[in-house]
């Protein structure tokens, strides 16, 4: 990672100073940011830095970077978990609905219009949006983000497209897996058991159906919602969202590589947590993974 | 004799399926009375279990078309609304399933599985309706009822999850128990073991109990009454004596040929090969137009057998109340 960082063409320095500057202030501040040593010297200096807490300096603005994530981090966190109750809301419902009836009309139609959340370009999506209710109705504004401590009104009505944008696409995806374990947990001995028992078919589902089709809903959840946490870059783009998607993309642009690390950094590091997430909650999903 | 605990008549059932209709179960009629048990034999697909799943509206809507009349304690099984029928599933008919491994729902405790099941028919509380699964539990026989209570499936053995199975079907005190393969998947000495105890709890509680299997050395050991599946039909019924010891169909007769005969000395140390029944049962999307069993029998003893379906006639019994009937043209000199 850290040398497909460095591998990227393009000078750091010279972008920072842009058109105008002399040969000594590069040289100075090539050396005051370490890149005229060794590469491999560059990387265990960093490496031993960012195990501290210490992620290094932005080339372009001086900041720390953690400050830079810290400052973008609650954006992001407000539109990925926004983004997977919309998902979850469209998916489970939906998926269900197909699974119970396979083959009739809602799953048809559940099947092409979660067909359509996959394969629909979300920029596309967040355009018509944007064109439709901020611009044509005017019901919502175009972009940006404030905290919600501020202006909880502002806020909600910022996050409405964003989050429904990214939350189609998850869940269309989220949708697909519903419907399978759904499907398969449906043909289980067991359920056959639960009815003969004499329970409401709403208990039977609830407890025999849908308890069991959790696991792999969790699965897919997980990997949705990690997804959406390391910055949907392009969403965020179109709706001004300053997410850590837009930051990462401005430190590629200036090739700020301090910034950029941390930011890669933090994305493995949310794989990571959510992946143990996930696999603490299939023990408490499923007795039979407990040891 | 007291009314009947279950009066099936002319049971049919027809499954869609992709090849066409499949005539699964064919015109079955018996009844079971109270403290009785009546085994259904037959191979597999045979529609044994097929017959069963209907009488309780298990089977698939989409799929099964159930015709005919099945009155439990009487009451019409196959015309009661949903509800209705959601009650009487439990207290008045309880069933167990073939395979113990997988008619348990692995992610919930045994205590939840059979409290759940008291509350849907019963008015009690959580902690009563704990204390009755305890009691059941240790009725059929589980070694530390309390503590399997908060035991998940996995972590019982085979013969253990199948007592809880039962212990779910006796919850509510069913009038009729419906016993699918119960012992099927299980060890031959715990097999003996869940036989004693359904035996037991039925002269208990004066249960009616069906027992489908293809053991008929089960059947000898538990059975008031047999009846003989074959291409969805019933083929032979009557007593255990009569059906065991006098078999008329040709059908019987070449089930009880293929059990092993411990009596029967090994000559010179060469064990006799078992008789099979060759060829398979016809495909219930395209069944022969005479006697179902005409396509492998070894008999054919009359003209009408490949073209003219026998009826079950009664030829002979022991008992007056319990005629012994055979659906086939050839019962000259057999019983």
């Amino acid at each position: 990672m850290f040398a497909l960082v460095h591998l990227v063409p393009g000078d750091p320095v010279r972008l920072a100073l842009g058109t105008r500057f002399s040969q000594d202030t590069y040289d100075a501040l090539r050396e005051r940011s370490g890149l005229d040593r060794p590469l491999v010297e560059q990387f265990f200096s960093w490496f031993a830095r960012a195990l501290g807490g210490d992620l290094g300096v932005s080339f372009r603005s001086g900041d720390t970077v953690t400050s830079l994530i810290a400052e973008r981090l609650p954006a992001t966190l407000t539109l990925a978990f926004a983004s997977i109750l919309v998902a979850l809301v469209i998916a489970i419902p939906l998926g269900t609905l197909s699974a119970l009836r396979p083959r009739s009309i809602v799953d048809r139609i559940a099947t092409v219009l979660s067909q359509i959340g996959i394969s629909v370009p979300d920029f596309w999506m967040a355009i018509v949006l944007i064109l439709v209710f901020a611009g044509t109705l005017g019901w919502l504004p175009t972009g940006g983000y404030v905290p919600l401590g501020e202006d909880p009104g502002g806020w909600l009505a910022r996050l409405v497209m964003p989050a429904v944008v990214t939350g189609v696409v998850s869940g269309s995806v989220i949708t697909r897996f519903v419907r399978s374990s759904v499907l398969e947990a449906l043909g289980a001995d067991h359920v056959r058991t639960a009815q003969a028992k004499g329970l409401p078919a709403r208990q039977v589902f609830t407890w025999h159906v849908l308890r069991n089709a959790l696991l792999p809903l969790v699965t897919v959840t997980g990997v949705q919602l990690a997804y959406l946490l390391s910055g949907v870059v392009v969403v965020e783009i179109v709706f001004s969202w300053p997410g850590l998607g837009q930051l990462a993309l401005q430190s590629v642009e200036a090739r700020d590589y301090p910034v950029l690390q941390g930011a890669i950094l933090l994305f493995a590091l949310v794989f990571l947590v959510i992946n143990l997430v996930v696999d603490l909650l299939y023990t408490a999903i499923d007795p039979r993974i407990r040891r | 004799m007291t009314a009947p605990v279950l009066e099936v008549s002319d049971l049919r059932v027809r499954l869609r399926t992709p090849r066409g209709p499949a005539d699964v179960v064919n015109g079955l009629s018996y009844t079971v009375g109270p403290g009785e048990t009546v085994a259904v034999v037959g191979e597999s697909g045979s529609g044994k279990s097929v017959s069963v799943l209907a009488l309780l509206g298990l089977l698939p809507a989409r799929v099964a078309t159930v015709t005919g009349t099945a009155l439990l304690q009487g009451e019409d099984l196959l015309t009661m609304k949903p509800e209705r029928l959601r009650q009487v599933r439990g207290p008045g008919a309880g069933m167990v399933f073939q395979d113990p491994m997988t008619s348990l729902n692995p992610v919930l405790t045994v205590g939840k599985q059979l409290v759940e099941g008291i509350r849907a028919h019963q008015d009690i509380s959580k902690e009563a309706a704990r204390r009755r699964a305890a009691d059941l539990l240790g009725e059929v026989g589980l070694p530390d009822p309390d503590g399997a209570l908060d035991r998940y499936p996995h972590e019982l053995s085979g013969g253990m999850r199948q007592r809880v199975v039962i212990a779910i079907a006796l919850s509510n005190s069913p009038a009729l128990l419906i016993a699918d393969e119960a012992t099927t998947a299980l060890d031959v000495t715990v097999q003996a073991q869940i036989i004693d105890l359904v035996e037991k709890l039925q002269a208990d509680r004066g249960t009616g109990v069906i027992w489908i299997t293809h053991d008929l050395g089960v059947v000898a050991g538990i059975a008031d009454r047999v009846l003989v599946m074959y291409g969805g039909r019933c083929v032979e019924d009557g007593t255990v004596d009569d059906v065991l010891e006098h078999p008329a169909h040709p059908y019987t007769r070449g089930l009880l040929g293929a059990l092993p005969d411990l009596a029967e000395p090994a000559v010179d140390g060469v064990v006799p090969d078992l008789a099979t029944v060759p060829g398979t049962p016809p495909p219930p999307t395209d069944l022969p137009k005479g006697c179902v069993f005409w396509p492998r029998c070894p008999v054919r003893g009359d003209a009408r057998c490949e073209h003219e379906q026998p009826p079950l006639a009664v030829i002979g019994s022991s008992a007056v109340s319990l005629p012994h009937r055979a659906a086939t043209w050839c019962t000259e000199g057999s019983s």
